[in-house]
């Protein structure tokens, strides 16, 4: 693990940037983007995530293997959902608008 | 338990040994990635399908104590992320007091997760045979703001129009917003326990500076379990919200 | 002293059992309950495989034997939709994943990178315990009414309509997922950070590649199917509607969440048997493998690309001709990678000094047979083909030429392989090599045939089928009889090997690789001293350790002028 020793005023100052980013997210949210309220949305929980993988789980000051790690597993949660909407986005009927749910008793 | 700093037989140096543990919880986190993400794609089918029902769903939730929780848990975070520096400067009182602020504020989110559910089972929005996505506007609470009820099914009635089968599809937005928070909280509840072992060996006087390895470790734990949270927060509670 | 019962008699002549090894440490049950020595574990994986096989393996006879007549004659409609799910599971989930990796893997990793253990001991240990509880769902769902839905619990069947005992094994499964992730955590880790000074990756062996390859799939593919097979039992038991069209939900949905994971499980299943081959290959041909690095990267590659091909089972689900179009040529794709394999194995035994011993005909019997299985299947990735072989007899066919034909010859080559240095004795080599002779002519007669049917349009799945495909299926069981008998004997010998068996020493192949340098059996801690690695993988030609090896074993002839 790192020997690197993270002063507590970098925590504190990364602390105050997640509060600032989860206020702006939810002001976003009240402000009608259309499609992009959900790309604005997933941005800034990006950004908090990365500020808390790089700073609070020490990822900045760790070795190589755990960047191959951390970017594996974003990688391959990416590859599911692109491959499995790729089929989706491509196919001619929507399944939703086809199917009416059966009144179940 | 084993003492501090102690050398497990099957590695050669105590070196060898931190860097197993350190890489072996980033391996177990990546695997948590994926276990989230196969609901991540069930959700983003789902709202792909049905936004009007997320958005209606989404709107029963209560901002207010979602939010309270994220400020809870990012802080918490903090306070997780203190008292790994203070165990790596030797400042046991300090680290006892880190761990024991995260412990209350991880078991405040989930108080506060109970009164969410709470209110959710109140107003017949588990999913199940009871489900029943108009049931507050059809029996209001006395308690309830009428203004607020009449917003309510104006919304509803506009919705259903979009969407006549509102409540099938809504319950699929609930049965993820219980599926996700659900496993969360489970998560949470594993994390606590495991502070509760962490303020025990802290009082014990077991962590030093060269051996504070279950701090970081479980505290990498924690972090990933409000990631986790950063991402639900928007995505469940923040869908139509300028509606 | 043992009667010498091989044709290496030399080395029966030389070495002794040693004294104390990872056998005779401890005695009694807790002894093995409550061990961390990953030797033993993997012994304990052993048996529940081995157990999990014969489950498996009875529900494929009573298939066979009710598939002998076109109407069927064996059991209902409903009970022959359980035996060929139950059948899958079994095999799938409790004997192909775990065994290569928790059987072989287990043991020789921490040997072959000169290691004590694993990084993890206890939890390799709580991986063992995790299979068997999830083991013990599973059968409790076999005795309470079975399994209908196939080994792919389809949505809405598995999670609506079926009325058999779903909800026990899919918890079982999702149990079982945690012991493989586990593992592979475990394989992981100690790759990285366990390797003894002057073991560089790629001074490696191939094995230990293919076991990190398989790694990173049990690692990030598991979790996917674990959380939908949950998803499953729950929409059961709470009437959910995710795959429920009837509620809003898509079965499709479900599809993508399990081929996610169960098309990267086929190759959790075959690599870590094409690990075991790499080591075969250059230890019966007395030569350095050829192309190493393209091997290791090979393993590599496999693991990855094997991730993007999931969709070519969704071929006939409506996919647009877009999606299939990419996903055959990622399926395409991943056929390189195993093709350099084969060429390289085939390289490595050219001018090679070929001994047929048994894991050797394993070994050349898997490349055959891996051959026309990975073919088939890019027969089956090729769209317009797939279009009339899919859910025929021809998939049947593909996939047990690759499990059966691949992954447990090279299970069963490996068992034979390391069978010296696991028990410290040789098995019967003649009676050894008639049975892999068997093995490998029943299962030709079983499954080629199968090739045949599903290209005539033979249905899989079903309980009957037209009268004029028996000839075929009656050929196929018939095949299935003496395919048993190749799987029943090596239990026999192997066993019987354990008492009656020639004392092997410490590299009766003679083979490289760090665990031949050892005792057999190993002393629990694998090496008195922690060994220093200075010589490149495989290197037959001059390793001077080695000659000795050679002479003992016969290989080489002793030296004309008295010993040294």
């Amino acid at each position: 693990m790192s020997e690197h020793i993270v002063s507590p005023k970098v925590y504190v100052g990364i602390f105050l940037s997640l509060m600032v980013l989860t206020a702006a997210t939810v002001a976003a949210a009240y402000v009608n983007l259309g499609p992009f309220n959900i790309v604005i949305a997933l941005a800034i929980a990006s950004v908090k995530a990365t500020l808390v993988v790089l700073y609070f789980m020490h990822a900045r000051y760790s070795p190589k293997r755990t960047h191959m790690v951390i970017i594996a597993a974003v990688f391959w949660l990416a590859v599911m959902l692109a491959l499995t909407l790729s089929d989706y986005v491509t196919r001619d009927r929507d399944m939703a608008a086809d199917t009416q749910v059966t009144k179940v008793s | 338990m084993h003492r501090t700093g102690e050398l497990y037989g099957q590695f050669e140096t105590l070196e060898q040994q931190k860097e197993s543990a350190a890489l072996g919880m980033w391996v177990f986190l990546s695997t948590e990635v994926l276990f989230f993400g196969g609901l991540f794609m069930t959700y983003t089918l789902n709202r792909h399908y049905y936004p009007v029902a997320f958005g209606v769903g989404s709107n029963t939730l209560d901002l207010k104590l979602g939010g309270l929780n994220t400020v809870i848990l990012i802080l918490s975070s903090l306070t997780m992320a203190m008292s790994v520096w203070a165990s790596s400067v030797g400042k046991r009182k300090q680290t006892t007091a880190f761990l024991a602020a995260t412990l209350a504020l991880g078991s405040a989110f989930l108080g506060v997760k109970v009164i969410e559910y709470k209110q959710k089972f109140d107003h017949h929005l588990v999913p199940g045979y009871h489900f029943q996505i108009d049931y507050r506007v059809q029996h209001p609470a006395p308690n309830d703001d009428p203004k607020e009820i009449e917003a309510e099914k104006e919304e509803l009635s506009k919705a259903f129009a979009e969407d006549p089968d509102l409540n099938a599809h809504a319950q699929l937005y609930f049965s993820l917003y219980f599926g996700m928070t659900g496993l969360h909280a489970l998560h949470m509840i594993v994390g606590a326990g495991m502070l509760v072992w962490l303020i025990r060996q802290s009082m014990l006087g077991r962590f030093t500076p060269t051996y504070n390895t279950p701090v970081e470790m479980i505290g990498l734990y924690w972090h990933f379990v409000d990631i986790v949270w950063i991402y639900l927060f928007p995505l469940l509670y923040l869908i139509d919200r300028h509606r | 002293m043992d009667r010498p019962t091989s044709t290496r008699s030399a080395t029966a002549a030389v070495y002794k059992i040693p004294q104390e090894h990872y056998l005779n440490s401890a005695y009694g049950i807790r002894s093995w309950l409550l061990t961390t020595d990953h030797k033993r574990i993997a012994l304990l994986y052993l048996f529940s495989v081995t157990f999990f096989f014969f489950v498996g393996g009875i529900f494929a006879t009573m298939i066979r034997i009710h598939l002998m007549t076109p109407q069927g004659f064996l059991v209902t409609p409903e009970t022959y939709n359980k035996l060929f799910t139950m059948h899958g599971v079994a095999m799938i989930f409790f004997f192909l994943i775990p065994s290569i990796p928790a059987v072989l893997g287990n043991f020789l990793v921490p040997l072959m990178i000169g290691a004590k253990d694993l990084a993890f001991p206890k939890i390799n240990l709580l991986s063992w315990y995790i299979y068997v509880i999830g083991g013990c769902f599973v059968l409790y769902s076999f005795s309470t009414g079975g399994l209908d839905t196939g080994w792919t619990f389809y949505t809405p069947l598995s999670s609506v309509y079926s009325n058999s005992s779903v909800t026990p094994a899919v918890l079982g499964i999702f149990i079982n997922g945690f012991s493989s992730i586990l593992t592979g955590l475990n394989f992981v880790v100690t790759i990285h950070t366990m390797r003894a000074p002057g073991m560089t990756w790629f001074r490696l062996p191939l094995f230990v590649w293919a076991q990190y390859a398989t790694s990173i799939i049990f690692i990030l593919g598991t979790p996917v199917i674990a959380i939908t097979l949950l998803l499953v039992g729950l929409e059961r038991m709470f009437h959910l509607g995710f795959f429920n069209p009837a509620l809003g939900g898509d079965p499709i949905l479900f599809q993508h969440l399990f081929w996610f994971y169960s098309h990267p499980a086929v190759y959790i299943m075959i690599l870590p048997a094409m690990g075991v081959i790499s080591e075969i290959i250059p230890t019966f041909a007395r030569k350095p493998i050829f192309g190493y690095s393209f091997i290791a990267g090979s393993s590599i590659a496999i693991a990855v690309i094997g991730f993007f091909v999931w969709a070519h089972h969704m071929f006939l689900t409506g996919e647009s001709v877009y999606a299939a179009l990419a996903f055959s040529f990622l399926s395409y794709l991943v056929a390189i990678p195993s093709a350099v394999k084969v060429f390289n194995w085939t390289s490595t035994l050219y001018k090679g000094s070929i001994s047929w011993d048994t894991p050797m005909l394993y070994a050349l019997g898997f490349i055959g047979l891996f051959l026309i299985g990975g073919l088939t299947g890019l027969f089956l990735a090729c769209l317009g083909l797939d279009i009339h072989i899919h859910d025929t007899y021809f998939v049947v066919a593909h996939f047990h030429y690759i499990m059966v034909g691949g992954a447990v010859m090279g299970y069963l080559g490996g068992i034979h392989f390391w069978w010296p240095k696991i028990t410290g004795r040789l098995y019967p080599e003649f009676l050894a090599r008639v049975s892999a002779i068997i093995l490998f002519s029943g299962f030709n007669l079983t499954f080629f045939p199968q090739f045949i049917l599903g290209y005539l349009g033979m249905p899989r799945r079903y309980h009957s089928y037209p009268p004029e495909f028996q000839d075929l299926n009656v050929m196929s069981t018939a095949g299935a009889s003496i395919l048993a008998l190749g799987y029943l004997l090596p239990m026999m010998y192997l066993v019987w090997s354990l008492k009656y068996g020639a004392v092997a020493g410490p590299n009766p192949w003679p083979s490289t690789g760090l665990e031949w340098k050892t005792d057999s059996p190993p002393p629990t801690e694998n090496f008195l001293v922690t060994p220093e690695v200075t010589w490149e993988p495989y290197d037959f030609e001059t390793r001077p350790d080695l000659e000795l090896d050679h002479i003992v074993a016969g290989k080489l002839p002793a030296p004309a002028h008295g010993d040294d």
